[in-house]
This record gives structure tokens, C-alpha cells and sequence, in this order.
């Protein structure tokens, strides 16, 4: 039932937000940060309280849930409102009980209209997202990948920042629904046609997970069901020819939504991809890797490239999205469990620091009312501890030992050489433009010529501890991973098991090196 | 045949209605009263929905010409649904209207009837019959506000095109008699069903153009958006809901009671057709500025979602026209009922313009949550009964792999999120100096509005727990004559 109360909250509280404005324009934001607390903490009790580690001799189980909840929904199509939690479900949502609390506090002052209606959507976002990482029916899943989307319309398209030609935020923001949700409906498709091979071969409709992934399905008909999934997942990741929607959005969307999605909003596709596109279909995913790690790796470059070229920061800091999530894509495709905790990782690292990042970007613009990186230079000394703060973030982003950045795209690059050690090799090489794109930002931003006088205002408390407390995640899981490895680990053992089998399955056509 | 006690129960509904038409013009005879017409019209529709169930335990009963099985209790029920909201939204349209108002009602009721017999008949006379009396009352109702020059164009241009598509019924009858000998649609499917012949054939494709006349699908949509756009809000509303619902239901019976539809050529004619509505239908509405003409057409695109279920023909074909249709029927009366609350009683042109809604959230926050559900619905974005309608529709395609039409249905509904989203943005927008034209101020406690609060709820509440209504489909499906 915790489960359940997990999206109840966030939902009921935006309603209450909505209401609450008549209390004042305070209350809003006071009931949205109590409600995003409380999904937080019960986060963490969950986690104090549970086992998430690897069960021993569960090897031939199916997924071992540590919690699960369900009740009949649509038994015409046997379809059930089925939820359930494991390692990985657990630490994203804890990511976005913890994203949502700094969306909360990052709008505390941007946010000045309607601030009732902001928090409405913004908590409807929220609850969308801890849906789709919990829900394992089929059906329920797509539902709330859908339902995020709407209030992220709203979000983007009435709060946003509009750019130079005057109504460019509600065109971010209508691309953004577009994308998704064209791609999404390919993803119900492809859900269809498993689920009517499901009912081909046993004569019952299901859209259980579980049952699912025991059709059986032929070779052709699995390619092109894997790949309305990745279609989907890939549209939203985003990899390198779907992303054009990315750059936009985050840029014209309010701190706030770009936290969000930046911060979970990406890390459903990542999660999708695990939870769904590879144990659904080991084989066809097996088969397809190379497309998708060669599709990885032209995003690392692509990105990293565009990062450096762009005047607006927050297109800089969306470009390096697009980077980051490359190396996802690599060290999900090259599927050793060494890779697959590295991207748990790295998820988890680039939530923290691109939010930390958006953050600053929304406190800049609070102070200089651009985002323009043109008109910027020289605030270092000038705006108290801001640009140390950013200086720390850009040096997690481009993966510095001792950020947390570090040990996943570590981890992904050490998992996956032994299996493709050329895409790994290649990839490293992104590396060096990450430090590149990375440093550009802090010059341009803060170093050279001052482009006016006089200070800008200190960041206060309310600032300071967001910051600081993000700042200690970084280094305390870039020091000290291990518990996030041992909460997601059983789960990414069961993912690497089942693409290991398909590996060896296939390893009789073509080898496909050791695992 | 002696008709029977059974069968007398069995009519009652359709009598009632009609006995309620007739009340409701001796009524005006005696003496005009605004009020009073519409409280007899709600009454006499309220009572017919009642009498449905005791009915619906004895479905399926077959009287001459007519048949009451679980379709036409179905149509009757979505058919008697739309008018009472019609009758609802036409009490606050017409309040202040200088000329005479309670026609509007006894219009209302005669279309009202025409639909039900329509959606019953089993012959080709009771479809003719059916199908007239529910387009000549329509006529009255689009060009209602006949002073004002759109309405009156409404009016007669659907006169005019409805009249040249029943002379393509008309003659499609007569090849399908010529061939056949008989006009009961069972002996014609039968004929028919043996060797189709090239006249029967041309028969059912004259058939079809005449019905798809009325339904918008796209060769003939032409006059749509100009019936839409010109019709006081009342009779769009009718035109839109009960007269597209009762129009499809006899299609659907038709397709499912001739095998000739199984045919692949007629196949592959509805495929084309149904490829055209969505394509035709989401890009023209992609460059529209008024409100009423946009959701004129997305219907033509909604339509040809539907026509998927006629291509495919069986398994899951009727329970998903079922749910498609109920699910349309409820999201269409709730957006044209915002419209037509919102269009001042009599002050002109309704409120359609895209420009008239900028803002509305920030004026009238409930009215335009309506709205927003309702576009929502439209679009097929979950939690909305509309989604739970393109789930049916494209897990028809699938299980039928239709890929092709699959392909359109995604690249409709990804085409038309771009015009749902824009009008839906525009209500949230606030910009200095904007025109007003707001509903009156008391609106939530009047009938109107009562009724699209209400159908907000339903749509939401379809989207959420659609089992019920699935299982009422299916219900209907067991009950009906094939």
C-alpha cells in the first residue's frame, strides 16, 4: 500500500496546492515542499527498512519484488493497477522525491504568477514519474508515461522563459509533447502486438510483466516490437537523431521543469530500457547493441560538440545532457553487470550535478535577467559563493575522481571494454570534450573581461543549502558508492543475466566475445 | 404479424418520445412557456431513459421493420443522452433569444425519435424513414437563428447536400431492390451474401456515400465545418453527438449483417477512406481560428479512426465501435457544451473564435477544466475517456494488423496534439486588453452547466475505470440480432 501512497501523495497534494492559493500565495509552495518531503521520507523508510540486496540462489527466480501491490483494473484485457519495487524502482524514486523537494525550492521566487496552478502541475509531473518507475503492468506503465506529459506541457509552455522571437516557449513546448507523445503511441503499439502474441500462443490477455516476457515471439516479430520500445525510450533519452525536442525544452522551460527534466524526466527512458526494452526482448536487443552502442557514442560527440558552441547556458548545459546520456545508452547496450551498475550510477550523477547546474543557471538569470553567456564574464568575486558552487558542478560533470560522475562513467567504460574495448576506447575520447565544453562554461561565464560593475547578491539560505546539500551527495556517493551499487545490484544482475543468455544463445551464429 | 404485448413494451420508448414531441406542440398551441417546454421535453427523455432498462432484460425483439436488440438500446441510450444535453444547453442558449424558442424542443424531440428509429431499423424503409426524420427537424434546428446569416447558411447548406446525398440512398436502395426483390435488410444480405453482383455492389457503395454523407467521412465532409461553425450551439451540439452515433450504428449494422462487406474490395475502399478522414481531417484543423469549425474537423479525423473498426469487421470490431462511439459521444457533448454556454444567449455569432477563449482559466477556472478534459479526450491523452477509445482502436488495427492504418491513426494523433494543444494553451494565456465574452456569471448552478460538469466527471471517470463500460459493451455485443 506504500506504494500506492507514493503516487497518491504528490497527486492529492497538487490538488491541495491548487486550493491553497486562496490561503495566500505561500501556502502553495509550503504544502507542495511538505508533500514532497513526505514522498521523500517514505522513500527513505522504504530503503532503511527493506532488503533490496542480492537474494542468494534466486538466480532462476523471476525478479524477486521487495514490495508489491495489485488489484484488477480492466479484467476485459487483464489489465491490474500492479506495482511493485526493487533496487532500481527504489533508488529513482528516491531521486525524484529528492528532485522534487529542490524543484520546490528552486521555484521559491521565480515563480511569482499562478503559483498554485505551477505547483498543481509541477506536482502531477512528480507523481506521473513515480508512477512509471513503479508500475509493472504494461498497460498502467504507458499510462503514466502519457499522463507526465501533459502537466510538463503546462509547465513549459505557460511559465517558461520565452526566448528571442516572442512565442518560442509554447513552440519548445508543443515539439516536446509532440515527440513524446508520437513516440509513445509507437511504444503502445509495439505493447499490443506483444500482448496479442501473448494471446496468440495462450488465448489470454495480459499486460503483466511477468507473463510477458515468456511469449514467445519470432525472430522478426521480436525485432520490431524491441524496436517500437526503443523508438519510444530513444525519443525521450534522448539519443542523437530523436532529440531535437531537448534543447528547446530545456531552455525555455521554467528552473523548476528543467530540474525535472533533466533530473528524472530523462532517467524514465534509461529506466524503461532496463526494466523493459532489454529483459522483454534479450535477443533482438542482443542483436541490435552495436546500432544502439554506435547510436551512444555519436551522441557523446554530438553533444559535447554543439555544448561548445552554444551562447544561451542553459542550451550548454542540455547539450551535455544529450553527451552524458550516450554513455548511458553504451553501458546499458554493452549489458556486463560491471556497465549496468555504472549506469545506475551515472543516472543518479547526472541528475544531481545537471540539476545543480539548471539551478545555478535559474539563480544567474534571477540576478543578471539573462541567460545569455555573452553578456556574462568576470562574476567571479562578484556574486559571493555562487561561482565556487558552480565550479565544483561543472567539475563533477566532466567526471573528476572523487564525484560520483566519475565512478559511473568509470564503471560503464571498465564494463564495457572487454566486451566492445573499441567502443570504449572511442567513447573515453568524449572525455576530453566534456573537460572542454566544461571549462568553456566556467571562462566565459565567470573568468574574462567583467562585463559591469558593482556585486550581485549572495545566495541565501535558501540557495546555500540546496547547493550545499547536492554538493554533498556528489562527494558523498563519489567517495562512497557502495550503497547505491548493493540497493540496484540485484536488480542489474538479473537484467546482465538475462542479455548474458541471449549473448550465448546467439554466440552459436556469431561470436560475440566473453562475458 | 399481430404485434404482441412484447412488442408493444418493446416500441415503448420511441412512443414515448414521440408522445412527448406531440405534448410539447399542443403544449405551444395552448400557450408559450419557455420554462415549461423544456421541463416536458426533459421529463418525457428522462422517463424514455428509464423505460430502456426494463427493455433491455427482454432484448432482442424483433418487430416488423424494427428491431430492439442491444445495439439499438445502445444508440437509443447515447441518442436520448445527447438530447437531454441538448434540451439542457438549449434552456440557458435560447433564454434571452427574442423569437419564438419552444420549437427548438419539439424539433429536438421528432430528431430525437428519427435517431432511435434509424438506429433500430432492419429495413430499407425504416432507414429511409429514420434517417429523414432525424435530418429534417436538423434542418429547423441549424438555421434556428435564421436572422442570423451564418445560421440560416448552416441550415440550408445541409439541406441542400443532405437532400443530393439521400437521392444517392434513394438509388442505392433501388439497384440494391432491383437485384434482390426485397428491402429487408436480412433477405438482402443473404442475396447479396451468396454472389455480389456489380449492381449490388454499386447498391452498397450508393448506401454508403449516402451515409457517409452524415457521418463527415472525407469525400463528403465538404459541408462540415460550415454547418459547425454556422449552427447555434444547441443543434451543433445534436448534429455533432446523437445524429453521428444513430448515422454509424445502422453503418455498423449494415457492414455486420452483409457479408458483402467482407469483401476485399469494399475492404479496401473503407481502408482508403478511413486512411483519408484521418489524414484530411487532423491537417486541415491544423489552420483553424474558430473553435466550433476545428472540432468540426476533428471529427472528420475521429471518424476515420472509426472507420477502422468497419474495415476490420469482426473480433473486436463491435465492442470497439461501442466504446469508441460512447467515449466520442461524451467528450464531443462536454467541448461543444463549454461553447455553447459560453456563446451569449443572443448577442450575434456564437463565441467561437480562438481569440474570444485567450485567458479563460483566469475568468471562469471550472468551465474551462471542462474544456480541457474535453480536448484532452479528443487528443487521446490518458486518464481521459478518449484514450480508453484509441487503446480499443488501435489494438483492433494491431490484432487485424492493419499496419497502414495504424500508421495513420499515429500520424493523425500526433498531428492533431499540435491544434488540441493550442487551443488548450491559449485558455491558460493572459495578455493585457483581451476581449471578453464570458458565460453568464451564475452558470455553474444552471442546467448547462450542471450537465458539463457532469460530463467533465464522466470523462474522467471513464478514462480511470473504463471496466464498467466495457462490460455494458460487451452486454450489448451478446444481445445483438446479427
Amino acid at each position: 500500500m506504500a506504494l500506492v501512497w507514493l503516487i497518491l501523495i504528490p497527486f492529492v497534494g497538487g490538488l491541495l496546492c491548487w486550493q491553497g492559493e486562496r490561503w495566500g500565495e505561500q501556502s502553495p509552495r509550503w504544502i507542495a515542499l511538505g508533500t514532497m518531503l513526505l514522498v521523500l521520507l517514505i522513500t527513505l523508510g522504504l530503503w532503511w527498512y527493506g532488503d533490496y540486496r542480492l537474494p542468494p540462489g534466486a538466480e532462476a527466480e523471476a525478479v524477486p519484488w521487495a514490495i508489491e501491490w495489485r488489484a484488477a483494473w480492466i479484467p476485459r484485457f487483464g489489465i491490474e493497477v500492479h506495482l511493485a519495487l526493487d533496487g532500481l524502482s527504489l533508488v529513482l524514486v528516491a531521486l525524484t522525491g529528492l528532485l522534487g523537494v529542490l524543484a520546490v525550492l528552486c521555484s521559491w521566487h521565480e515563480i511569482g504568477r499562478r503559483v498554485g496552478f505551477f505547483h498543481l502541475n509541477l506536482l502531477w509531473i512528480l507523481a506521473g514519474v513515480v508512477g512509471v518507475f513503479l508500475a509493472i503492468d504494461l498497460f498502467l506503465f504507458f499510462f503514466f508515461w502519457e499522463m507526465m506529459l501533459v502537466p510538463m506541457y503546462f509547465l513549459i509552455a505557460l511559465w517558461g522563459h520565452s526566448g528571442s522571437t516572442g512565442r518560442t516557449r509554447i513552440g519548445a513546448a508543443t515539439k516536446f509533447f509532440i515527440y513524446t507523445q508520437a513516440s509513445g503511441l509507437l511504444m503502445l503499439v509495439a505493447i499490443l502486438g506483444l500482448v496479442f502474441a501473448h494471446h496468440h500462443a495462450t488465448g489470454e490477455y495480459t499486460f503483466s510483466y511477468a507473463a510477458l516476457r515468456e511469449t514467445p515471439l519470432s525472430d522478426e516479430l521480436s525485432t520490431w516490437l524491441m524496436l517500437g520500445f526503443f523508438f519510444a525510450f530513444a525519443v525521450k533519452l534522448p539519443v542523437v537523431p530523436f532529440h531535437g525536442w531537448l534543447p528547446d525544452a530545456h531552455a525555455q522551460a521554467p528552473t523548476a521543469g528543467s530540474v525535472d527534466l533533466a533530473g528524472i524526466l530523462l532517467k524514465t527512458a534509461a529506466y524503461g530500457m532496463l526494466r523493459f526494452a532489454l529483459p522483454l526482448f534479450p535477443e533482438a536487443s542482443q542483436a541490435f547493441a552495436p546500432v544502439a552502442m554506435g547510436l551512444g557514442l555519436v551522441g557523446i560527440f554530438y553533444g559535447a560538440l554543439l555544448a561548445c558552441g552554444q551562447q544561451d547556458i542553459k542550451r550548454l548545459v542540455a547539450y551535455t545532457s544529450i553527451s552524458h546520456m550516450g554513455f548511458v545508452l553504451i553501458g546499458i547496450y554493452a549489458g556486463s553487470e560491471l556497465a549496468l551498475q555504472g549506469v545506475v550510477v551515472l543516472m543518479v550523477a547526472h541528475a544531481f550535478s545537471t540539476s545543480a547546474l539548471f539551478i545555478i543557471s535559474g539563480q544567474i538569470h534571477e540576478r543578471l535577467h539573462t541567460r545569455d553567456m555573452r553578456e556574462m564574464g568576470g562574476l567571479w568575486g562578484r556574486m559571493g559563493s555562487l561561482p565556487g558552487f558552480m565550479l565544483c558542478f561543472v567539475v563533477a560533470s566532466l567526471g573528476m575522481p572523487g564525484t560520483v560522475n566519475f565512478v559511473g562513467e568509470f564503471m560503464i567504460l571498465f564494463g564495457s571494454f572487454p566486451l566492445v574495448p573499441w567502443v570504449a576506447a572511442i567513447a573515453s575520447a568524449g572525455l576530453v570534450l566534456a573537460a572542454i565544453y566544461s571549462l568553456l562554461l566556467m571562462q566565459r561565464v565567470h573568468y574574462g573581461p567583467p562585463q559591469g560593475e558593482g556585486r550581485f547578491a549572495d545566495l541565501d539560505r535558501r540557495e546555500y543549502a540546496m547547493m550545499l546539500g547536492l554538493l554533498a551527495l556528489v562527494l558523498l556517493l563519489g567517495l562512497f558508492p557502495q550503497p547505491l551499487l548493493e540497493t540496484s545490484g540485484a536488480t542489474m544482475h538479473e537484467v546482465q543475466r538475462l542479455f548474458s543468455d541471449a549473448s550465448a544463445f546467439m554466440s552459436s551464429t556469431e561470436p560475440m566475445g566473453d562475458s | 404479424m399481430t404485434l404482441t404485448m412484447t412488442h408493444l413494451m418493446a416500441l415503448l420508448p420511441l412512443i414515448v418520445v414521440c408522445a412527448t414531441a406531440i405534448t410539447v406542440m399542443l403544449g405551444i398551441a395552448w400557450r408559450r412557456h419557455h420554462g415549461g417546454t423544456a421541463a416536458v421535453t426533459v421529463i418525457g427523455i428522462v422517463l424514455t431513459l428509464a423505460m430502456l432498462l426494463p427493455i433491455w432484460t427482454m432484448a432482442p425483439v424483433e418487430v416488423p421493420l424494427l428491431v430492439v436488440d442491444g445495439l439499438a438500446l445502445f444508440a437509443g441510450a447515447m441518442i436520448l443522452i445527447s438530447s437531454l444535453t441538448c434540451a439542457a444547453l438549449a434552456y440557458v442558449y435560447l433564454d434571452n433569444y427574442p423569437g419564438p424558442r419552444e420549437e427548438f424542443y419539439l424539433l429536438l424531440l421528432c430528431a430525437a425519435a428519427g435517431g432511435m428509429v434509424l438506429a433500430a431499423s432492419r429495413h430499407l424503409a425504416t432507414l429511409f424513414v429514420g434517417l429523414e426524420l432525424l435530418s429534417m427537424p436538423l434542418y429547423g434546428m441549424l438555421a434556428y437563428a435564421f436572422s442570423e446569416r451564418r445560421s440560416l447558411e448552416a441550415g440550408i447548406k445541409y439541406f441542400i447536400l443532405s437532400a443530393a446525398a439521400t437521392a444517392f440512398l434513394l438509388f442505392g436502395m433501388a439497384l440494391l431492390y432491383a437485384q434482390v426483390g426485397r428491402l429487408d435488410l436480412p433477405a438482402v444480405a443473404a442475396v447479396l451474401g451468396e454472389r455480389p453482383t456489380a449492381w449490388g455492389l454499386a447498391g452498397i457503395g450508393l448506401l454508403l456515400v449516402g451515409l457517409g454523407f452524415k457521418l463527415s467521412i472525407v469525400p463528403f465532409h465538404l459541408w462540415t465545418p460550415d454547418v459547425y461553425e454556422g449552427a447555434p450551439g444547441p443543434a451543433a451540439t445534436f448534429l455533432a453527438s446523437a445524429s453521428k452515433v444513430a448515422v454509424f450504428v445502422v453503418l455498423l449494422r449494415l457492414v455486420l449483417s452483409t457479408p458483402a462487406f467482407q469483401d476485399d474490395w469494399l475492404r479496401g475502399v473503407l481502408a482508403v477512406l478511413a486512411l483519408a478522414g484521418m489524414l484530411v481531417g487532423n491537417l486541415l484543423a491544423l489552420v483553424q481560428s474558430n473553435l466550433k469549425r476545428l472540432l468540426g474537423y476533428s471529427s472528420i479525423a475521429h471518424f476515420g479512426y472509426l472507420l477502422v473498426a468497419l474495415v476490420v469487421g469482426d473480433g473486436l470490431a463491435t465492442e470497439t465501435s461501442g466504446v469508441y462511439l460512447l467515449t466520442y459521444l461524451v467528450t464531443t457533448l462536454g467541448a461543444f457544451g463549454v461553447v455553447t454556454l459560453l456563446s451569449s444567449s443572443y448577442s450575434g455569432e456564437d463565441t467561437a473564435a480562438l481569440h474570444h477563449y485567450r485567458g479563460l482559466f483566469w475568468r471562469r477556472p471550472y468551465l474551462t477544466a471542462v474544456l480541457t478534459v474535453s480536448l484532452l479526450s479528443l487528443a487521446g491523452i490518458p486518464f481521459t475517456a478518449g484514450f480508453i477509445g484509441k487503446f480499443y482502436i488501435i489494438a483492433l488495427g494491431v490484432e487485424a494488423e492493419r499496419w497502414w492504418l495504424v500508421g495513420g491513426i499515429i500520424v493523425g494523433s500526433a498531428i492533431g496534439l499540435y491544434y488540441y494543444l493550442r487551443v488548450m494553451v491559449t485558455l491558460y494565456l493572459v495578455e493585457p486588453g483581451m476581449r471578453r465574452r464570458d458565460a453568464p456569471r451564475d452558470w455553474g448552478g444552471r442546467a448547462g452547466g450542471v450537465v458539463v460538469l457532469g460530463l467533465a466527471l464522466l470523462v474522467v471517470m471513464l478514462g480511470v475505470y473504463p471496466a464498467p463500460m466495457i462490460e455494458w459493451v460487451r452486454l450489448v455485443e451478446h444481445i445483438t440480432v446479427r
